[in-house]
């Protein structure tokens, strides 16, 4: 059985991610910036998979398939991070408890490796979840 | 031939760099070089180029493709979504200039809308703590002429602003720091060892989500008190340095953003973030500042302000302004199910919103007024493209510390295509007309 990874999510803006935005969120490159979840190279070890592979995160609040790759800027060993952006929000707590801001950072995850499952554009992955119709 | 124009300003972040300079073509219409910009304010004038752009506004069909209407008949849908609706959601605004805000701010009172800027993601919680305990803050001039001590707490400028270090907040020559980085401290707070962490004198490796703790026992490293051996993942004796670190400058600023404001405690960690400033005012010279993410969320804040009386989440369903975050705040009105019909501008909530508060928008009238493609624009009904503010038209946009600075047109916007301003104004002329409002 494959082994799982409990990590606490976080969420946030990264060079790459901004670039990304303003080069045009239906183009590829959004989801190489910004469908990854970078991880502590102990975590890695932990999980069993090697970089750059594709993973499943899952909340209580959804689940997103995601490249896993090693942090930049790390160490942070127990801390999952994806950049800002439609495959985080896939699976951030939306609840605001009366302050209007969903909590984007702390969500208990589970990561799975899930070698063989597609990680979708980011427009894509959107209109997947809301089942918009797409010609 | 080409031609040069300098002293562009930057349309990415709050920083809004106004020293750049851009080569167009001789008849203005295309731009062909960026220089000084960062990475990303140099992604965004080259897009604006792009040869695959939409140009015209474009009616979702059933079957799930797109066909292409005037602005004329966008201008309709918009008035009649608007006019029908009961309580409509007009978001966004971070991305336009202050001239567009305000002519939305007359549709949405028209309109009886709900009105809400990308704060409501972003710094809305450092709103709410400004109206609590109020914010000693200073220009970035200030800062770069004087500051001696630079905290960056829950931020990491070094992805998300990036010439702000060399601006104003580490590297400058300024007026008291004419040794530039030598004459700086800088302190970073963060749970990851970030790109900004790495520069730091000292780096608070906080356990994520307990920086109210922290900044609790700043206060109380301030006054010498006992203090656990550790606090939120830190000991206390680096707690005690850093809160010397602080004491010792002339002049200090604590520049906080995401990793407070969206953790939990929300409102609260910037409460007491606002409280260690006040603390530190008995010692030396202390500033706060919030870390504003879009070019121009700050304008929006100031327009809202103004008319409405409130920064963001505001409800004008009962013909006056109402505003209580959580209750009249975009995510939760949506995620409740209140919304009948979405305009956003100038934002991507398709994009930054939870995916639940994105369903919603998907299933009722929408329109989307923006020059890119977007999830946004990828689930609603109408999207709209228009120039690009701060590219293809000027207007008036707010600095992260306040400071109010016109933004410049350095080329033409495709033929035929309207501004945000341009837009507006033709629904709220025919929303005008279909309300029977003079």
């Amino acid at each position: 059985m494959a082994k799982t990874l409990q990590l606490n999510l976080i969420s946030g803006r990264t060079i790459n991610q901004g670039v990304a935005i303003e080069a045009g969120k239906e183009k590829p490159l959004y989801r190489t910036a910004a469908g990854i979840i970078e991880m502590d190279p102990s975590d890695f070890r932990k999980l069993g998979v090697w970089k750059n592979s594709n993973v499943r995160v899952t909340s209580e609040y959804g689940s997103v398939v995601v490249k896993a790759m090693e942090t930049s800027q790390g160490p942070h060993p127990g801390i999952g991070f994806i950049p800002m952006g439609p495959w985080a929000n896939a699976i951030i707590n939306p609840d605001t408890y009366s302050t209007g801001m969903p909590t984007f950072k702390g969500v208990p995850v589970t990561v799975e490796p899930a070698l063989n499952e597609p990680i979708l554009l980011g427009i894509e992955l959107v209109q997947k979840l809301c089942g918009v119709k797409v010609a | 031939m080409t031609r040069r124009v300098t002293d562009v300003i930057c349309p990415f972040c709050g920083t809004l760099c106004d020293d750049l300079e851009v080569d167009v073509s001789d008849d203005g219409k295309q731009l062909l070089e960026v220089y000084n910009a960062c990475v990303i304010g140099t992604e965004k004038f080259l897009h604006s180029q792009a040869k695959d752009r939409v140009t015209r506004p474009r009616m979702r069909q059933d079957d799930g493709t797109w066909k292409e209407v005037t602005y004329d008949d966008a201008v309709e849908y918009t008035a009649q979504m608007l006019a029908k609706a009961k309580k409509p959601m007009m978001f966004g605004w971070s991305s336009t200039n202050c001239e567009a805000q305000s002519v939305g701010n007359e549709i949405a009172e028209i309109a009886k809308a709900c009105c809400d800027n990308t704060a409501a993601t972003c710094h809305g919680t450092s709103l709410i703590a400004v109206q609590d305990i109020g914010l000693p803050s200073c220009t970035l001039g200030e800062v770069k002429n004087r500051a001696d001590r630079i905290i960056f707490w829950g931020c990491n400028p070094a992805h998300a602003h990036p010439r702000h270090m060399s601006r104003y907040s580490i590297f400058p020559r300024g007026f008291f720091t004419s040794k530039g980085q030598m004459s700086r401290k800088l302190i970073v707070v963060d749970p990851r060892c970030t790109d900004t962490a790495k520069m730091a004198d000292v780096h608070l490796q906080v356990e994520q989500g307990r920086d109210y703790e922290l900044l609790n026992a700043l206060r109380v490293a301030f006054k010498g008190e006992w203090l656990p051996d550790v606090v939120a993942g830190i000991p206390k004796e680096k707690i005690r340095e850093a809160a010397d670190m602080m004491k010792s400058g002339r002049f200090g600023i604590i520049f906080f953003g995401m990793g407070v404001t969206q953790s939990l405690s929300k409102n609260h960690n910037i409460d007491e973030a606002i409280a260690v400033t006040k603390d530190l005012n008995e010692y030396t010279k202390f500033s706060i500042m919030p870390m504003r993410g879009h070019y121009n969320v700050t304008g929006s804040g100031e327009v809202f302000a103004w008319q409405f009386g409130f920064p963001y989440s505001v409800d004008l369903t009962r013909g006056f302004a109402r505003y209580n975050p959580g209750d009249t705040s975009t995510v939760d009105l949506l995620i409740r199910g209140e919304i009948d019909a979405m305009f956003t501008i100038g934002s991507d909530p398709g994009a930054h919103f939870p995916i639940s508060a994105v369903k919603p928008i998907a299933t009722m009238p929408s329109v989307c007024v923006d020059p890119h493609l977007t999830p946004t624009t990828g689930v609603s009904k109408l999207h709209v493209p228009v120039a690009f503010n701060g590219v293809e038209c000027g207007g008036n946009c707010y600095r992260m510390d306040n400071v109010p600075i016109d933004c410049r047109k350095v080329v033409e916007p495709p033929a035929g295509m309207l501004t945000d301003e341009q837009f507006l104004i033709k629904v709220r002329d025919r929303l005008k007309q279909l309300k029977g409002v003079a």
